[in-house]
């Protein structure tokens, strides 16, 4: 097994430091902090003009009868309003269809490019975007729940939860605190990541096993399992840029529902 | 003496993979287990009233993320162990 996985110079198997699948140097505006771009930045600005790209050509030849892009314009919003808004909050949660929508198809398509030939990485396995998006996400449930209940009311609507005996209330109410206003978008955050992280992570050690077989004769390559595993894995990971942008929605769309709406 | 600081060196380098891998793999056990759980009784409902699919799928999804980030937990201690 060990000469199998041996490459062609002899070097055995060289698996890359993790610093280079995920820092990219930057080609643009090379020096300048605040407008210095490199390729985990394209990919965001690609997820940022591509959702505009559909909607606008889906809407510029808009027909009663839908067809080619109205089709997924069209049958994506119905995905988000019917799977995520009315599940969660009901038709009173229509207001927020459209930061949900944005929310949806920015990071799918910043997830997507993780299996996009010659693109392949996920820009969201950096930090800094899944970060900003829960605090942006842990605002936006605190205001709502503050703006429909009033201060006071949502805090003590939030940490304390209805029917519980008084002698446990003190130990629920921190735990409902430190869950509800600091796990919630540190989970967010993470679970967006690592989910990213893990994923790029494993096509690469595919991607490097196949390369060294490759490298060590052709044919072995082709019919050797970590082609086929490779292949499966992409298919996953198709699946799982799509659940993710699907769950963190669907997360976004609870918190607001519950800050929306109180337990009784 | 610096022989000896460089043994202590490496086998703290061990000691870190090491407790990467058995963090990983611990952090993963009861997620496992508990992501088994959630899909096993959201089929078992869905094959009993399949009408009421969507809402369990929903639901069971969003049972699926909470369970889960506690394994990413773990996955993302790795990397900071290893790599970091």
């Amino acid at each position: 097994m060990n000469s199998l996985l041996a490459a062609g110079d002899g070097g055995g198997l060289h698996f890359p430091a993790i610093e280079s699948l995920l820092e990219w140097p930057g080609f643009l505006f090379e020096g300048n902090t605040f407008l210095e771009l490199n390729k985990v930045g394209l990919i965001y600005l690609w997820a940022m003009v591509a959702p505009l790209v559909i909607f606008t050509l889906a809407i510029r030849k808009s027909s009663l009868v839908p067809r080619g892009i109205q089709t997924v314009a069209e049958s994506s919003v119905d995905f988000v309003r019917e799977n995520i808004v009315m599940q969660t909050m009901g038709p009173d949660g229509m207001k927020f269809m459209p930061f949900l929508l944005s929310l949806f198809f920015f990071i799918f398509f910043a997830n997507i490019t993780e299996v996009i030939p010659f693109i392949q990485f996920p820009a969201n396995s950096r930090m800094a975007a899944p970060a900003f998006l829960a605090i942006l996400v842990w605002v936006v449930f605190n205001a709502v729940g503050i703006k429909s209940q009033g201060f006071f009311s949502y805090f003590k609507n939030t940490i304390i939860p209805p029917g519980v005996p008084g002698a446990l209330l003190p130990l629920v109410a921190v735990i409902e605190f430190v869950s509800t206003f600091l796990v919630r978008p540190f989970s967010l955050a993470v679970r967006l990541f690592a989910n990213m992280l893990a994923g790029h992570l494993l096509l690469v050690t595919f991607a490097v096993l196949c390369e060294n077989l490759w490298a060590k004769n052709i044919l072995v390559s082709i019919i050797w399992a970590p082609f086929i595993v490779l292949i499966g894995l992409t298919g996953f990971e198709i699946l799982v840029a799509f659940l993710q942008a699907f769950i963190f929605t669907i997360l976004t769309a609870v918190y607001i529902g519950g800050a929306l709406h109180p337990e009784h | 003496m610096i022989d000896l600081l460089a043994q202590a060196d490496n086998a703290l380098d061990g000691l870190k993979a090491v407790g990467a891998g058995l963090g990983y793999g611990l952090a993963a056990i009861g997620p496992g287990v508990g992501i088994g759980l959630v899909v096993g009784n959201a089929i078992t409902a869905m094959a009993r009233q399949p009408e009421s699919a969507g809402m369990v799928r929903t639901t069971m999804f969003l049972g699926i993320a909470f369970t889960e980030a506690l394994a990413l937990i773990g996955f993302v201690v790795f990397i900071l162990l290893n790599f970091a």
